[in-house]
């Protein structure tokens, strides 16, 4: 009887290091106060973001995807011919097919590389690196290029008060691949789809197309979003903490997605995190950039000193779906 | 044992005053939590959830814009107690 092949697992991955883009605009509080009849000092004070980048008409998602991707490899210190998957995270590439992963592994030199996007919103970083991990360690990619990425200005309302005021654009991207100690604990993830309205788009394409909606943009119920990003990712985080086999204490770092930063501060008072445990505040500067914001939040850690390589830190995802991924991870 | 109303105005004064640093005497029924306490709708939200655990209600989202006034909290915790 002939006798299957199957891969041949590792024992553990990791992240072998961080690539970050972001747009090229500083965009002031004031700058869009107008729009929402608001005001710089509203803003702030409801969400912590002072300015956000977002990208000019000629700089596109895949440029940004492309830049951080590069750093990450040359980073990682391997050929992009050695990467035998890449997974683009993204909601705002501008075509239904083919995949944003696809021409990004073409750009970056590792075709033919396997590729493809995930539609995981803010959790699709997360989400990303979940999908990394266990090509890796399954030893079905040697490896993984995760990117998230998004230009959310392609898709926001100048008018609307619940979500547009908080966007940014750019992209973070990570190397993916085998390890001799544990990088990535196993991850916590998972949906709920009975708020599937909850965060989302003012309509379909199809209403676009058919004259009975306008081009459609981002929107969310905000308390609705506000209560289920504290309340259940709390839960979600101590859950990947007790996967992780690591105390809170233990911990170096929390890089949440940089959704608002009043969630950011109410999420870390329910965890009871220890003053040493650092918590990225990205958004401040960078806005919220969906898939993108973790990654570029890590890298910005990195970039200040304020953690080291080897450093332990959670990161968890959250968003439209709902959608929600979170796992311990080794910084690179 | 429910709470009587003054029990929960009591208790939710607390929780205001945590969230916000208002003066608790400050907290009375008639007061708007937007117009008189300045209270945000993320803040509200956070009053909320702390409101469901010390009271062991359920607030659904969809309630939460009828509390306009501190009384109107007190009143609905008052009776989804029973």
């Amino acid at each position: 009887m002939a006798k299957l092949i199957q891969s041949t697992p590792v024992a553990f991955s990791k992240i072998y290091s961080l690539g970050a883009a972001r747009g090229d605009l500083t965009v002031t509080n004031d700058e869009i106060a107008g729009p929402i009849n608001s005001s710089d000092e509203w803003i702030t004070q409801r969400t912590g973001i002072v300015t956000r980048m977002r990208a000019s008409k000629d700089r596109s998602l895949m440029d940004m995807a492309v830049e951080a991707s590069n750093e990450a490899i040359k980073k990682a210190g391997i050929s992009p011919s050695e990467i035998e998957a890449v997974i683009f995270s993204t909601i705002t590439h501008p075509y239904q097919t083919p995949s944003a992963a696809a021409l990004l592994a073409e750009l970056v030199g590792a075709n033919p590389a396997p590729a493809f996007d995930i539609s995981a919103a803010c959790a699709g970083y997360c989400y990303g690196i979940a999908q990394a991990d266990s090509l890796v360690r399954s030893g079905v990619a040697k490896y993984v290029l995760v990117v998230g990425g998004e230009k959310l200005t392609d898709f926001i309302d100048p008018t609307d008060r619940s979500i547009s005021f908080l966007l940014g654009d750019g992209a973070g991207a990570a190397i993916v691949g085998p390890s001799d100690s544990p990088g990535i604990s196993k991850s916590v993830w998972g949906s709920d789809g009975s708020k599937w309205e909850a965060v989302g788009m003012t309509g379909s394409l199809l209403d676009f197309r058919d004259g009975t909606g306008a081009w459609p943009t981002l929107v969310q119920e905000g308390q609705t979003v506000f209560r289920w990003a504290v309340w259940e990712m709390v839960k979600v985080a101590k859950q990947a903490l007790e996967a992780a086999g690591i105390k809170a204490d233990e911990l170096d770092a929390i890089v949440m997605h940089q959704a608002n930063e009043r969630i950011i501060d109410e999420m870390a008072k329910q965890l009871a995190l220890p003053e040493h445990v650092v918590v990225a505040k990205d958004i401040k500067t960078s806005g919220n950039t969906s898939a993108a914001s973790i990654p570029l939040a890590m890298h910005a850690l990195l970039e200040q000193g304020q953690i080291k390589s080897g450093d332990l830190a959670l990161q968890i995802g959250f968003g439209a779906g709902l959608a929600f991924g979170a796992q311990v991870v080794v910084v690179p | 044992m429910a709470l009587s109303a003054a029990e929960v105005l009591a208790g939710l004064a607390e929780i205001v005053t945590d969230e916000t640093g208002i003066a608790t005497d400050a907290i009375a029924l008639d007061k708007s939590f937007t117009d008189d306490l300045d209270i945000d709708s993320i803040s509200m939200m956070t009053i909320v959830v702390n409101a469901e655990d010390k009271f062991d209600v359920k607030i659904p989202d969809d309630e939460v814009k009828n509390l306009l006034t501190v009384g109107d909290a007190v009143n609905y915790i008052t009776k989804a107690q029973g």
